[in-house]
C-alpha cells in the first residue's frame, strides 16, 4: 500500500498553477543548484523531487505506520521515573521517518532538510494522519523547528535545526492548569541567571504532547509582577540540560499513542528566542497558526481513512439481499462525507498555498530588499493567510467528526467494535476540535475575516474565475449564496453590540466558509473532473446549510437573546 | 577501530513472481517476465540492509552493488544508491545473456576480482531461478570461506567476522576470516526505506546507455557529477574465459517443463543414512528431475 499513489486528488494539488511561483519563490533562485547535491535543478525538477519524497512517506506510512495504529493505540505509551516510553509501534514509526530522512522537510538545506515549501510538507503530514492521527502529532512537532528557524538568533539555529534531521522530536508547551483558551494567564517563571548565564524556568506545564521531548518552545513569565500576555516570553529548552520530569501521562479517549503529559520545571535552564516580552503576541501565535495547518492536515488525513472505512465496508456488508451501499440512506451518507473531505482538503491547500507565499517572501527579504509591489503581495497573502487558516482549523476538525461519526455509523454494530478501525478513528477525530484553540476561538479569530470584508473580497476573485457552461448553474447559486451572506452580516453588524455578533458569529463564519468551500471545489473541477460531483453535493447543500443559517439570523430578534443567556444565571 | 571494510552487494533483478497474474506463465511453462513487474530480489534487500549496517557501524566502510542483467536492471543499482549504497556495477553485455548458475557466477566472480571488495554479501536465493547456487558458487570461484543463511553480521573486530545463521532447526553462530561471501535469509531485518536525500541526490543516475537512449550529452550530464555514472561492464572489462560466459558457458539444459500441482501427499520421509540418499539420488535420476 502507497498512500501517496493510491489517492490522486493529492498530487492534483501539486499541479496547481501557484506551484511554479511557490517553489520559485523557495528556491531563491534555485541558488543551492551545484552546491548542495541534492538541490533542485530548476521549477520541473523541484517538483518531482516533491512527488518522488511524498511517493517514499506514501509507502512507509501504508506499510509501517498504518499497520501499526492498532497496536500503538492498544499499548500507548508509558512514564517511569518521570521518562516517557514510547509504545514499540510508535518506535518503529519514529525509526523508519529518522531512516527516511523525512524530519526537518521544510527546513533550509543548511540545516540538514529538504527545503521543502509548505505545500509538500502539508501533504505528508495529511497522509502521515491518515495512517496513525495520533503519531501525525509526534511527526508534526517539527514545526517547532520552523518556529526556531524564523525568529530564534543563529546561534541557536545553529545549535538546535541540524538535530531534527537526525531524529530529535520537539514538544511546544504552553498550556497551564489555569492557562488553556486564555494563555495570556501563563505563570511559569523565567528568571535570569547572571551566574550560569541561562535563564532558569520554575513551574507546571499540562496536557503537553510530547512532553519528554529532545527539543522544547516553552512560553513562560519573563517579567515579574505581569499579569498579561506582555509579560510572556518565549524558550528553548534541550532535555539534555535536565529540570524537568513528566509527572504523569493523560489517560485518553483517542490519540492514545501520543504521551499528554504534565511537566514540572525545577530551575531548568533554557534560552530565550527572540525578544523579551514577544512570546505570546508573536511567536507563539506564528507556530500556533502552523500547528492549525497541522491539525488541518490531520483532519484531513482522518477524514480520508474514515472515508476509506465507510466505502470499504459499505460495499462488503449485504443486507435484504444487497450490499448496503445501494440503499440511498448509505450512499447519501458516503457522498457527503467524500464532499465534506474534498471541500476541506481543497481549503486545505489553498491555505498552505497562502502560507507558502509569504513566508517564501520573507526569506527572500533576508537575502535583498523586496520590490514595493512583492512587498504589497506578501502582505496580501499573509493577510489571506490570517484569516483563511482558523477557518481551516474550523471546518476541517469538524468535518473529520463528522465523517468519523458517520462511516461509523455505516459500520452498524460492527463500527462499535474494536475489530474495525473507525472505532478507532471516531476517538481520534475527537480531539481534533479541540487543541490548537478549540472551534469556539477558531470562529473568535475567523470572526474579523467576516467583519473586515476579507472572505468577501476573496470571494469575488474567485467569482471573477470562468467556468465551463455546464457548471454555471452551480455558479449562480454561489452568487446568490453571496448575496444572502452579505445580507446576514449586514443584519448582524447593523446592531453594534458585541455579545449580539458573537452570538451569531459562527453561523456568519460557517456561511463564508461554505461559500469560499464551493468555489474551491468548482474551480478544481474545472481543471479535473474527478471533482464534479462533490462540488454539485458540496454547493447545493450549502445552499440548503447557509438557507437555515440565515433565515435563523432574519428572524432572530434581541430579546431572543434571553432564553440563552439565562442560563448565566442557572447553576 | 578497525579499518574501514570494502562491501559488494550482489543483487538480481526477478520478475515479482509473488503476486503472479492471470498472464505469468506462457503457453510453453516459461515466465512471461513481460508480465510481471521487475523488483530487487527480496532476499537481496535483506543483503543490502546487513551491508548498509557494516557502513553505519564502521565509518569509511562503503557500499557497492553488482548486478548482472539486461540495461533495465541499473534500476537495481539507482534503488541501492537510494537507500544509502555509494555506487554499484550493472554487468551488462550479449554475451552474458543465457547464464545458468555456473555461468552467472563465473560473470559476477570475474567482476569481483576486479572490485577487490573485504566482503560479498549475496541474497540466499533468488524467487525466479530459486537454486540459491550463486553466493555459494561465487565462493568456491573466488576460494573464498562463505556463510550461508545468515540472519545477522554480529560483530567484526578487524580479522574475524560473527555471523549468526538461520537453521531449520535453530541458529548457529560461526566466525569467519575475510575476504568472505555471506548470503542473507529472508528473517534478516528488512532493508530500510529509501533516504529522501538519497533519492534527490541519485535520481538522475544513469548508465552511459540510458544516457545515449535519450540523446543527452554524457559530458554535460556528468560535469561535476561523476557521482550520477553507473559503471556498466561487459565481457571485456572482466576479462576472462569468453566460452565461460553465457550461454556457452552454461551446461544446464532445459530438457522439458511440466506443470505440477503440489501436493502434500507428494512428500516422502528419509532417514539420514546414505542408503536412503543415494536411494532418492537414483528415484531423482531415473525420473529425469535431475542429472
Ligand atoms: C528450473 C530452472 C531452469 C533454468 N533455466 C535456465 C535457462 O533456460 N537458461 C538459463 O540461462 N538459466 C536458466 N536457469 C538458471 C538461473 O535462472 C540463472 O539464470 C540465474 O542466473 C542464477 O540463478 P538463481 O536465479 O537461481 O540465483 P540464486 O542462486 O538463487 O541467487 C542467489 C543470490 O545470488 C545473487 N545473484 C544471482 N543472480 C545474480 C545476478 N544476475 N546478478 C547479481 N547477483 C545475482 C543474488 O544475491 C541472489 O540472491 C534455470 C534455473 C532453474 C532452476
Ligand atoms: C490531547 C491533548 C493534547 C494537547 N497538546 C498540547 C500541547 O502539545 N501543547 C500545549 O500547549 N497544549 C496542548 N493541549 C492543550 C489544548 O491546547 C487546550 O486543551 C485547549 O487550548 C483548550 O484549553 P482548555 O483545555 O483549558 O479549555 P478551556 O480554555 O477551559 O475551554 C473550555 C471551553 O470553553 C470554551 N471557551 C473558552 N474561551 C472561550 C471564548 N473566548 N469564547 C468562546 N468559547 C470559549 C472553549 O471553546 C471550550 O469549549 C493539548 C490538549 C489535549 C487534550
Amino acid at each position: 500500500m502507497n498512500f501517496y499513489t493510491d489517492n490522486n486528488d493529492i498530487a492534483f494539488q501539486l499541479q496547481h498553477p501557484l506551484m511554479r511561483k511557490i517553489v520559485e519563490l523557495k528556491e531563491k533562485g534555485f541558488s543551492d543548484k551545484g552546491k548542495v547535491d541534492y538541490a533542485p535543478r530548476d521549477v520541473d525538477d523541484a517538483l518531482d523531487s516533491y512527488d518522488k519524497v511524498l511517493e517514499v512517506l506514501g509507502e512507509i506510512c501504508g506499510e509501517v505506520i498504518a499497520p501499526n495504529a492498532e497496536s500503538v493505540d492498544h499499548d500507548g505509551p508509558e512514564v517511569h521515573d518521570g521518562r516517557v516510553t514510547y509504545a514499540r509501534g510508535t518506535q518503529r514509526n519514529h525509526e523508519a521517518l529518522v531512516q527516511a530522512g523525512l524530519y526537518g522537510m521544510s527546513l533550509p538545506r543548511k540545516f540538514g532538510g529538504l527545503n521543502f515549501s509548505m505545500v509538500p510538507y502539508v501533504m505528508a503530514a495529511e497522509i502521515v494522519s491518515r495512517a496513525d492521527a495520533g503519531f501525525a502529532n509526534i511527526w508534526g512537532l517539527q514545526d517547532c523547528a520552523e518556529t526556531i528557524h524564523e525568529f530564534a538568533g543563529e546561534d541557536i539555529q545553529q545549535e538546535f535545526l541540524p538535530r531534527i534531521n537526525k531524529g530529535d522530536t520537539c514538544s511546544m508547551d504552553l498550556t497551564e492548569p489555569d492557562a488553556g483558551s486564555d494563555l495570556q494567564a501563563v505563570m511559569l517563571r523565567a528568571d535570569w541567571d547572571e551566574k550560569k548565564g541561562m535563564w532558569l524556568l520554575n513551574g507546571v506545564k499540562r496536557f503537553i504532547t510530547n512532553g519528554d521531548a529532545q527539543i522544547k518552545l516553552v512560553l513562560a513569565r519573563s517579567e515579574e509582577g505581569t499579569t498579561d500576555a506582555r509579560g510572556l516570553s518565549y524558550f528553548v529548552y534541550d532535555k539534555a540540560w535536565g529540570g524537568v520530569r513528566v509527572r504523569r501521562i493523560e489517560n485518553k479517549l483517542g490519540i492514545k499513542g501520543s504521551p499528554t503529559c504534565e511537566l514540572v520545571f525545577t530551575n531548568a535552564p533554557a534560552k530565550i528566542v527572540g525578544d523579551r516580552r514577544m512570546g505570546l503576541i508573536k511567536y507563539v501565535m506564528s507556530l500556533m497558526n502552523g500547528a492549525r495547518l497541522g491539525v488541518g492536515a490531520q483532519s484531513v488525513g482522518l477524514s480520508e481513512a474514515a472515508y476509506r472505512e465507510g466505502l470499504k465496508y459499505a460495499h462488503e456488508r449485504a443486507q435484504f439481499g444487497k450490499t448496503i451501499v445501494n440503499f440511498p440512506a448509505v450512499y447519501e451518507l458516503l457522498a457527503v462525507i467524500k464532499a465534506k473531505l474534498q471541500a476541506s482538503r481543497a481549503l486545505l491547500y489553498e491555505t498552505s498555498r497562502f502560507v507558502d507565499i509569504y513566508k517564501a517572501y520573507n526569506f527572500v527579504a533576508e537575502d535583498r530588499k523586496l520590490t514595493p509591489e512583492e512587498r504589497t503581495e506578501c502582505k496580501e497573502y499573509q493577510r489571506l493567510a490570517d484569516v483563511y487558516t482558523p477557518l481551516l482549523k474550523l471546518f476541517s476538525s469538524e468535518y473529520a467528526n463528522q465523517n468519523a461519526y458517520d462511516a461509523l455509523q455505516i459500520h452498524g454494530g460492527s463500527g462499535f467494535m474494536k475489530e474495525y478501525p473507525i472505532e478507532r478513528m471516531y476517538r481520534d477525530a475527537r480531539i481534533l476540535t479541540i487543541y490548537e484553540g478549540t472551534s469556539q476561538l477558531q470562529v473568535v479569530a475567523a470572526i474579523r475575516g467576516v467583519t473586515t470584508g476579507a472572505y468577501l473580497n476573496r470571494i469575488r476573485e474567485y467569482e471573477k474565475t470562468p467556468v465551463k457552461g455546464e457548471h454555471e448553474q452551480l455558479k449562480k447559486i454561489l452568487v446568490a449564496m453571496t448575496a444572502q451572506y452579505e445580507q446576514a452580516v449586514q443584519l448582524v453588524t447593523d446592531r453594534n453590540d458585541t455579545e449580539y455578533t458573537d452570538f451569531h458569529a459562527r453561523r456568519l463564519v460557517e456561511m463564508a466558509g461554505h461559500i469560499v468551500m464551493g468555489y474551491l471545489l468548482l474551480l478544481d473541477a474545472q481543471r479535473c473532473g474527478a471533482f464534479e460531483q462533490s462540488a454539485a453535493i458540496f454547493i447545493t447543500r450549502g445552499q440548503a446549510w447557509n438557507t437555515g443559517h440565515f433565515s435563523f439570523i432574519e428572524h432572530f430578534e434581541p430579546d431572543h437573546l434571553a432564553a440563552y443567556s439565562v442560563l448565566k444565571d442557572a447553576e | 577501530m578497525t579499518t574501514p571494510l570494502k562491501v559488494v552487494v550482489l543483487a538480481k533483478q526477478v520478475p515479482d513472481t509473488r503476486n503472479v497474474g492471470k498472464n505469468a506463465m506462457k503457453e510453453d511453462g516459461t515466465v512471461n517476465r513481460a508480465a510481471l513487474p521487475a523488483i530487487f530480489n527480496p532476499e537481496d534487500l535483506n543483503a543490502l540492509e546487513q551491508a548498509l549496517r557494516l557502513k553505519d557501524r564502521y565509518p569509511g566502510t562503503t557500499v557497492h552493488l553488482l548486478t548482472m542483467g539486461p540495461g533495465r536492471a541499473a534500476d537495481i543499482i539507482r534503488e541501492g544508491l537510494f537507500r544509502g549504497a555509494d555506487g554499484g556495477v550493472l554487468l551488462t553485455d550479449r554475451k552474458f545473456a543465457g547464464a545458468d548458475t555456473l555461468a552467472t557466477s563465473y560473470a559476477l566472480a570475474q567482476a569481483l576480482r576486479k572490485l577487490q571488495p573485504h566482503i560479498v554479501i549475496a541474497g540466499r536465493q533468488a524467487i525466479d531461478g530459486d537454486t540459491a547456487q550463486v553466493g555459494p558458487q561465487v565462493a568456491e570461484k573466488l576460494g573464498w570461506p562463505q556463510v550461508t543463511y545468515a540472519e545477522d553480521i554480529v560483530s567484526y573486530d578487524g580479522k574475524e567476522m560473527v555471523v549468526k545463521r538461520r537453521l531449520e532447526r535453530g541458529v548457529e553462530t560461526v566466525a569467519a576470516t575475510l575476504p568472505l561471501v555471506v548470503t542473507v535469509h529472508a528473517s534478516a531485518p528488512g532493508c530500510r526505506p529509501r533516504h529522501a536525500k538519497q533519492l534527490l541526490k541519485y535520481k538522475y543516475a544513469k548508465t552511459l546507455s540510458e544516457i545515449q537512449e535519450t540523446g543527452a550529452d554524457y559530458d554535460a550530464e556528468l560535469k561535476n557529477a561523476d557521482y550520477l555514472r553507473i559503471s556498466e561492464w561487459g565481457v571485456a572489462d572482466v576479462g576472462g574465459e569468453e566460452a565461460q560466459f553465457g550461454l556457452s558457458g552454461s551446461p544446464t539444459k532445459v530438457k522439458k517443463i511440466e506443470n505440477i500441482v503440489f501436493q502434500a501427499k507428494e512428500s516422502k520421509k528419509l532417514a539420514a543414512s546414505d542408503e536412503d540418499i543415494d536411494g532418492l539420488i537414483k528415484e531423482l535420476m531415473a525420473n529425469h528431475t535431475i542429472g
